[in-house]
This record gives C-alpha cells, structure tokens and sequence, in this order.
C-alpha cells in the first residue's frame, strides 16, 4: 500500500456499470515526510475520505477486494483514513 | 518475496472494514547488501513484527492470502520475520 492525499474528484457519467455509485478520487502518492512525489492516481474510494486527507491506497488486483468491488475494473482503492505515521531515526 | 526493515507504523481509525484490527507498518525495501531500495511501502502485518525488524514481505494479490483472501484489500503484506541480520547470508 502507498500513503497518499486526496487532491482531487473526478465526475464521469459514462462507465462500466459495476463502478456506478462509487466515489472517484484523485490521489498523489506522497513521501513519509508529506512532501508531493509526481504522477497521479485516480482511485475508488471505500472509506468515505475526504479532499486533502492522507489515505491508504492499494495498487493492483488487490483493490478489488475492498468491500462492493466484487469484479469492478478496479485497480487502485483508497481502504484507510491516516491518522499518524511514526517513523523511526534511520539505522545503519 | 522482498526483504524488508520495518521503519514505522502507521494508524488509521476509519480504514475498510476487513482491515479492522490489523496492524500497518511501514517497510523499507532492502538490497542484498541490506541497504535501502526503492521508496518505503505501507504493509499489513501478518507475522507479529516490529519497528526496527528485518522481515520480508509478498506484493500483489497474493499479499491478501495469509488473512480472509476473498475481502482483505491489501497489496503488501509482511510474511515472515528474518531471526537477525546475521541470518542473511550474501555471495
């Protein structure tokens, strides 16, 4: 899974009728220090986040297997709201 | 499978209801040499690990299999803990 924040939604009429009703989100992978990386993800939200929130997202088959997303065309999910990251002093 | 050190934890409150009372942590991916590669991942953890503990960890959908396969959303999962640095052996 990468950290990310939700910097963005995307509206779209026409699709596959199994991701009718779900939220698109787009999301910029970001750093552990919270700095931007580059790229853009565009990914379905199951968790209710909300705009500029840092979220869990899961990359590949595995978004499927949120919760609703039996056989969606799915293959990036938003599954968690972060409340803090602790990261430990770097060792050698 | 990758070899791994994980740096830190993560929490989230409000997460997908299958990944309730699972523990997340972030991993370093590790080379050979065990230095760090690549950028640090968020991994659900499914072998007791520690911050500060060699481990490694399986990507893709096969990362859901050690929980309920058919509804764990994850993509990285920490399989087994390495019993020390030691135990690498490199050629």
């Amino acid at each position: 899974m990468i950290i990310a924040r939700i910097v963005g939604t995307v509206v779209a009429s026409q699709k596959d009728a199994r991701l009718e009703g779900k939220k698109l989100l787009i999301v910029r992978p970001i750093n552990l220090d919270g700095s931007d990386t580059s790229g853009y993800v565009v990914a379905v939200d199951t968790v209710g986040a909300g705009f500029h929130e840092r979220v869990l997202v899961v990359a590949g088959s595995s978004a499927r297997l949120a919760q609703n997303m039996k056989d969606a065309p799915v293959d990036a999910a938003v599954v968690g709201v972060i409340d803090t990251v602790d990261i430990m002093a770097p060792e050698k | 499978m990758q070899l791994a050190r994980v740096i830190g934890t993560v929490v989230a409150t409000v997460k997908n209801e299958s990944l309730h009372h699972r523990k997340l942590l972030i991993v370093q991916s590790l080379n050979k040499d065990l230095e760090p590669q690549g950028k640090p991942l968020v991994a659900v953890d499914a072998a007791g690990a520690g911050v500060g503990e060699l481990v490694f960890w399986c990507r893709g959908k096969e990362a859901s299999f050690p929980f309920k396969r058919e509804d764990t959303p994850t993509d990285c999962t920490i399989v087994g803990i390495v019993d020390s640095d030691q135990h690498v052996s490199r050629q």
